[in-house]
Parts: C-alpha cells; sequence; structure tokens
C-alpha cells in the first residue's frame, strides 16, 4: 500500500513506473474520500504545507490547498512576484525562512526552469513542483495519468497525441516522460516551430515519439487526444503567423475527432483558448474528461501529500 | 629598490620560442634574465629548487574581468591579480566592461595606477570599441592605446552595428591595435541560458545556437578583409567558427582567436548535474540547473570540445585565455534564469589547459606557447613569453603532474564560481614571478 516516502517530486522522473501505479492506485482511495459527505480526515495533522508561488495560478494553488486541507494540514499560501532586481535573493532567503518556521513540505511554482530543483538543494524538507517554468509539471502530469488510467483502464501501448505549443509546454514535457514511462505511444502533432527537434529523431530524448505534422493523420486512432493551451505571445516570437492560422490547422474540433478511436478522450491541462486549439463543443461534449481532470487533480495530490508526510506505514483514512 | 637575485636551479625549461625543452638553470638579476645555462652559481641568490618541475615563462592572459572599477564586490584588481598569480599568470589583460566603461583617459589611467599599486601582476588594459559599450559611438581609440590600450572590446556585448563594426576595424588601424569581438547575434541568443540542443530541451531551458556565434564571426572576418583591420575573435565555442576562422587564414585574413580552458574541458552536460555516462536517459537531480555551468558562450557538446582541442593542435586557434568571469555569492546562488554568466577560472587554468597533455598528448611546449608566447606574440611585446636572456624575469614554475583537489575556498579571487569544485585535477603551478619578485609560492601569495 504505502510507497517509499520521497524527498522530492521534482518532476515525474523521479519516480518510478512502480511508483507512479501506485499514485494512481492510492488517488482512487483519495477519490472515495474525496466524495464523501464530510470530507475531511486527520492523517496530516499538526503537518504544515507551505504553497510558494511566484506565478499567478488558481486551479494548482486550491487544487493543493484543498488536498492538504481534506487531509487536515495546516496551508500556508505565499503568492509573491519574481523580481528581477533582486536576483533571486529573495528566493534563497524564502526558503530558508519557510524551513525556520518549522513548515514540513513546500509547494513551488516558479517562472524559471530549475527553481525546484534550487529549493531542493537548499532545503530539508519536502518538495513539490507545482509547474518551473516551460520545465515541468509533475502533479500535472500525475493527474492526467490518472485521469487516463481511471477511464481506460490502462496506459501502456494507448495512443496519445499531443497537440500544439510544446516547445514552451512544462505539462507536455512531463506527460512525455510519464507516458514514456508507462509505456504509451505518443505522436506530437503541431507547427515544426514549436516542437524541438530533439523530440523528434528517434535516438535522443525518448524512443516512442512520432511526429505527425497534419492533425487529421496524427489523431487516427488516437485513444487520447491532448490540445495544450497556445499562448498569443507565440505570434510575436516568430513561432507562429497568427492564431488564425493555428486553429485553421490544429484545432480539435469534432470533425476532426472522427478520424479518431469513436472511443476517444479529450484532455487538456487548462486554462483553454476555446475556439483556438480546442473547439467548445468538444471542449464541453461527450468526449471531454476536462472536469473530471480538476477533481482528479484534488485526489492525485492528497495521495502525493499523504506519501510524502506521513511517516505512518498502515495508511490510517478514517474519519 | 634592487631586489635580491633569483637562480632557478635543476628545472626542465621550457620556452618554445627558442625550441628550448632541457634542464637549465636561471638566474634572474634585477627583474631581468641575466642567464640561461647549466649549472649557474651565484653565491647572493635566493636559491628555488625546481626539480622535477617545469620553468616557463610567465602565463599571459589576454581575457579577463577584474571588475574594477565599479564591481569591486565582485572582483578587484588586488584579489584577480592575486588569483591570476596563484594560476601562473605574470601579465594579464582586463576587459573594460566596468563601471565606468574604459572608454577614456580617466577611467584608462584609473586602471593603470590600481594595477601599480595593487595589483600583484602586470595588468594591461583592454579599452572599449564604443562609448560605454553601447556599440553607437567609437571610443577615442588613438588616446587610449597611446596611454597603454592593447587592444578594443565590448566585450560582453558583441559590437552589433555591422558599420560600426567596420569603422572600428578600419579606424584601429591607425593603432595598430585588435578589435576583440564577442560575437553573438543577440536575436538568435535572446533569453538563451545555455547551449541549444538536447539538454536545453531536456531542462525546458531556452537555448543559444552555434550559429549565433558563427554568424557574426563570418560577418567580422568579411570586414575585417574589407577594412584591412584587425580582428580577434573572442573565446571561440563551435566547430563552424573555427571552420570559417581557418578558411579566412588561409586566405590571408588578419584574424586570429582564442578558447577558454572550459570550453576545451567542459559540456553542457554539467548542466544535466553529474558526469555518469547515460546522461539523457537518466532523472535531473538537486544538482541540475548547475548555475556554475552557466556561461557565454555556452559550454557545448562533445563534438565541439573536440574540435577546439584539433584546432589548438593544427594552430588554427591563436592562444588560451581564461574570459575569468567572477561573480559574488548571490549571483550564481539563485535559478539558472537569474544567475549571471561567467566562470571564476583563473587559478584552474593550468590545470584545465594540462588535460591536453594529460588526455590528448599534447607536448608541453605546445601547452606553454598558447599559454604564454603566442599571447606574447600578439601582444607584440618581445620582452615577455620567453626564457630569453634579457627578457624580464617573468617565469612560472609548476608540476605538470602534481594532483590537487579544487576548492574554492582556497580561492584568491572573490569568485567562487567554478563548476569544476572538488574536482581531482592534475598539474599545479609552484611558483610565480614576476620581474625577478617572487610573488606566489606553495600556495601563498606573497605580500
Amino acid at each position: 500500500m504505502k510507497i517509499n516516502p520521497k524527498k522530492y517530486l521534482l518532476d515525474i522522473d523521479c519516480y518510478s513506473k512502480e511508483e507512479i501505479l501506485q499514485i494512481i492506485n492510492d488517488s482512487k482511495i483519495m477519490m472515495e474520500i474525496l466524495n464523501r459527505k464530510v470530507k475531511k480526515i486527520p492523517t496530516l495533522r499538526g503537518k504544515t504545507i507551505v504553497t510558494l508561488f511566484y506565478e499567478p495560478s488558481t486551479r494548482t494553488r486550491i487544487s493543493f490547498e484543498q488536498a492538504g486541507k481534506i487531509l487536515n494540514a495546516d496551508v500556508i499560501n505565499i503568492a509573491t512576484k519574481e523580481s528581477s532586481s533582486n536576483k533571486g535573493e529573495s528566493l534563497l532567503n524564502t526558503i530558508l525562512t519557510i524551513q525556520s518556521i518549522k513548515a514540513d513540505l513546500i509547494i513551488i511554482r516558479h517562472p524559471h526552469a530549475g527553481a525546484p530543483y534550487f529549493l531542493a538543494k537548499n532545503s530539508e524538507i519536502p518538495i513539490i513542483n507545482a509547474g518551473d517554468g516551460s520545465h515541468a509539471h509533475p502533479t500535472q502530469s500525475l493527474l492526467d495519468l490518472y485521469t487516463i488510467h481511471n477511464n481506460i483502464g490502462q496506459i501502456e501501448n494507448l495512443n496519445i497525441v499531443m497537440v500544439g505549443d510544446i516547445l514552451y509546454s512544462r505539462v507536455a514535457r512531463s506527460n512525455i516522460l510519464g507516458l514514456s514511462i508507462l509505456g504509451a505511444n505518443i505522436t506530437l502533432c503541431g507547427p515544426k516551430t514549436l516542437i524541438p527537434n530533439e523530440f523528434l529523431s528517434k535516438s535522443q530524448l525518448f524512443n516512442n515519439i512520432t511526429f505527425e505534422h497534419s492533425l487529421k493523420k496524427a489523431v487516427n486512432n488516437a485513444d487520447i487526444v491532448m490540445p495544450l493551451r497556445i499562448q498569443l505571445e507565440r505570434q510575436s516570437s516568430g513561432h507562429l503567423p497568427n492564431l488564425e492560422e493555428y486553429s485553421k490547422h490544429w484545432c480539435i474540433t469534432n470533425d476532426i475527432l472522427k478520424f479518431a478511436k469513436p472511443s476517444v478522450k479529450i484532455l487538456h491541462p487548462g486554462p483553454m483558448n476555446e475556439g483556438i486549439e480546442i473547439s467548445s463543443e468538444v471542449a464541453h461534449g461527450s468526449k471531454s474528461l476536462i472536469k473530471e481532470q480538476v477533481t482528479n487533480g484534488v485526489a492525485v495530490r492528497m495521495a502525493l501529500l499523504y506519501s510524502m508526510l506521513n511517516s505512518e506505514s498502515k495508511m490510517s483514512l478514517e474519519e | 629598490m634592487p631586489t635580491k637575485p633569483i637562480l632557478i636551479k635543476n628545472g626542465r625549461a621550457i620556452d618554445p620560442t627558442q625550441n628550448l625543452d632541457s634542464n637549465k638553470d636561471i638566474l634572474i638579476e634585477n627583474g631581468i634574465i641575466s642567464q640561461i645555462s647549466n649549472n649557474i652559481t651565484h653565491s647572493t641568490a635566493e636559491k628555488i629548487d625546481a626539480k622535477g618541475l617545469i620553468v616557463s615563462p610567465g602565463f599571459i592572459d589576454l581575457h579577463c574581468h577584474l571588475r574594477e572599477p565599479g564591481y569591486e564586490s565582485s572582483e578587484t584588481i588586488k584579489t584577480g591579480t592575486a588569483a591570476a598569480a596563484a594560476g601562473g599568470y605574470t601579465t594579464i589583460c582586463a576587459m573594460p566592461n566596468t563601471n565606468p566603461t574604459i572608454d577614456s583617459k580617466v577611467a584608462i589611467k584609473y586602471v593603470q595606477q590600481e594595477s601599480k599599486k595593487n595589483g600583484y601582476i602586470n595588468v594591461l588594459p583592454i579599452g572599449a570599441v564604443t562609448k560605454n559599450r553601447e556599440g553607437i559611438e567609437l571610443s577615442p581609440m588613438i588616446e587610449l592605446a597611446d596611454l597603454g590600450a592593447i587592444g578594443f572590446s565590448d566585450d560582453g556585448n558583441p559590437v552589433y552595428d555591422a558599420n560600426i563594426m567596420r569603422q572600428a576595424l578600419n579606424y584601429s588601424t591607425l593603432t595598430n591595435t585588435p578589435i576583440i569581438n564577442h560575437c553573438e547575434v543577440l536575436e538568435l541568443s535572446k533569453n538563451g541560458l545555455i547551449n541549444e540542443g538536447i539538454i536545453s530541451t531536456r531542462l525546458g531551458v531556452k537555448g543559444i545556437p552555434g550559429a549565433a556565434e558563427s554568424i557574426m564571426a563570418y560577418r567580422d572576418i568579411q570586414l575585417c578583409e574589407l577594412t584591412g583591420g584587425k580582428l580577434h575573435i573572442a573565446h571561440v565555442s563551435t566547430k563552424s567558427t573555427l571552420d570559417i576562422i581557418k578558411q579566412a587564414k588561409e586566405s590571408g585574413i588578419n584574424v586570429t582567436c582564442e578558447v577558454t580552458p572550459h570550453h576545451i574541458t567542459l559540456t553542457e552536460d554539467l548542466l544535466l548535474g553529474k558526469t555518469g555516462s547515460d546522461l539523457k536517459q537518466e532523472a535531473l537531480n538537486i544538482n541540475s540547473y548547475d548555475t556554475n555551468a552557466k556561461v557565454k558562450p555556452p559550454l557545448r557538446n562533445s563534438f565541439d570540445v573536440k574540435s577546439m582541442i584539433d584546432g589548438i593542435k593544427n594552430g588554427i586557434i591563436d592562444f588560451i585565455a581564461t574570459d575569468h568571469a567572477p561573480h559574488k555569492f548571490l549571483g550564481k546562488n539563485t535559478t539558472l534564469e537569474n544567475a549571471e554568466f561567467g566562470i571564476s577560472n583563473i587559478e584552474t587554468s593550468l590545470t584545465s589547459s594540462l588535460s591536453l597533455y594529460h588526455n590528448d598528448n599534447f607536448p608541453l611546449p605546445l601547452i606553454i606557447d598558447k599559454l604564454s608566447s603566442s599571447p606574447a606574440k600578439f601582444l607584440n611585446i618581445s620582452n615577455i613569453g620567453n626564457l630569453n636572456k634579457g627578457s624580464k624575469g617573468d617565469i612560472t614554475i609548476f608540476d605538470p603532474n602534481k594532483i590537487w583537489t579544487i576548492n574554492y575556498d582556497n580561492f584568491y579571487s572573490k569568485g567562487k564560481n567554478t563548476p569544476i569544485n572538488g574536482y581531482k585535477m592534475k598539474g599545479k603551478v609552484i611558483t610565480t614571478i614576476v620581474s625577478g619578485k617572487i610573488i606566489y609560492e606553495k600556495g601563498k601569495i606573497h605580500d
């Protein structure tokens, strides 16, 4: 039942296949708690969790806060802006301060890739990465894996299509790692300017990724399609001519999904640009798991916090 | 005050300029090499036993950052020259990206006076190409050269505007000094932190492609040919740049180039935080995103490192220059994005360079040429960079085989920002002599 407590979740590659499957399993139990009338258990009573967010976020932060509170942990939220003028002095000192108030775990989101690694290096308490720059978003990946597993019953050998801004997407990076660890077949689709070459050649980073420029071909026989949020600033940096052209070629619509498996499901990490990377009817239609993802996020984060903070060997989930 | 004569006994003297590589004694009197031969005796001289050691002309660094004036919390002329002496250097050239920029008579005189007052070794100033290194108006090059600027560079920035670069190369012909350019096409390197490639992709950070360097190197070579100026390409890091320079040299264009100790020894793999074999398949760890490996130009891959080593061997690379770039604690103890670019390496330059001797079978005279004789030739100064009778008593004695562990706590430099802290290295400076005076000996600076 209990996995070995980890000191860090910096990216999903901190976990093995077995450990990921264990968290998926634990999340199912947490989901049951989440659906109780009185959704509170004393498991993490007396533990203090700090969310340290250097970037605006609603869903990830409240998801962690809800997860912590259901487990009876005390949650302190710090929302701050990274100022380039103080060159990170605040980050190092903030870590030391949070440790000194006897917090038990830090959840960090930061606009700079690698910031959680810097934190982990300078901290004695557990760290969870809640998103760092374009690098990683492991809890989003875990909740995506859980959502897929919960709906289809497996991940191995599924055909997963990720569409859009892979280059700048931390969700894509963590999902590529996580899905690879669990043995899914991954297809990346989108303009070449937004898909790093290193993901494309099989010999390099990953073995089971294919690239398909045409969305119609990419979704062929797909079990899961994951459009990624496309950012307006990709236009000014020359990665895209305009969003109109993007959506013409890469927007997930019901018409496109006719080429996928009839059972195809849609995931989106949010927030969505409806009408650009995903049509409204798909986002809110019967194939969409998007709302479910948000609920699942709480259960997965409960499972994670539990696994990292509870030193008891037996899972006690009584009210 | 005349200094006491120094007699270096029993060492293996190497001077590439006169094809010397044999056991010789060297006598230094009044700051000058007065005798070099077998079995010199002298009754009053201070004797140094160099048995089993290499006696080399003092090292000369064409590219370092002393940070003074303006950034004394990162380095000062005093600490920087102490560090340089500990690294075996007897003459160093200071880059002008200080505050104020070295673009005026007052500024250059300040560096010269402070160096004379507080410096342990010789400091030669490099002037800025443009006022305030803004790339808009030329600095008064003739005045600066007359005062002693050995060349001009906006280092840290490229001379961005092709027309300004053209005019600088042309105008500087009047001073017979080189324009040293930091080649970087800013649109391509924008927001870039490390080499562009598999590791930047894995880390999710913006990379700097090799083309950002080679494109500007090519531009500058064309402008050099157009103007007849003297061009020096700083810190070359890619094979493409070297290929372009090779071609230019073959067609007789007046271009030279340098490489840093880190670009011949380290790769971008350091950013992954480990030195094992199967780097790409393993998980990242808390040593990933090592800010001490953040430098411009970025550490490249093993293919580029190998081409740098080949470039030294075949002479396309004229010399090794450190680009010593000390930073204060918080300049590196932060996220990769917020961290400064640069490596503090003037104290480890020899041991890094000696990897060419230990791992690539380079002869020691070739390495000494790249650390001393060739830089002297570039500076057009005849009494340093060799062991000729009558030359300055600037001498470095080192043990090429001594094994030591790099520990930044022992650095004289204020910059502790080395990516090779804790590395066990081979080869160490034992004694540094400047103008016949022992400045550094067995780990200690002599005040």
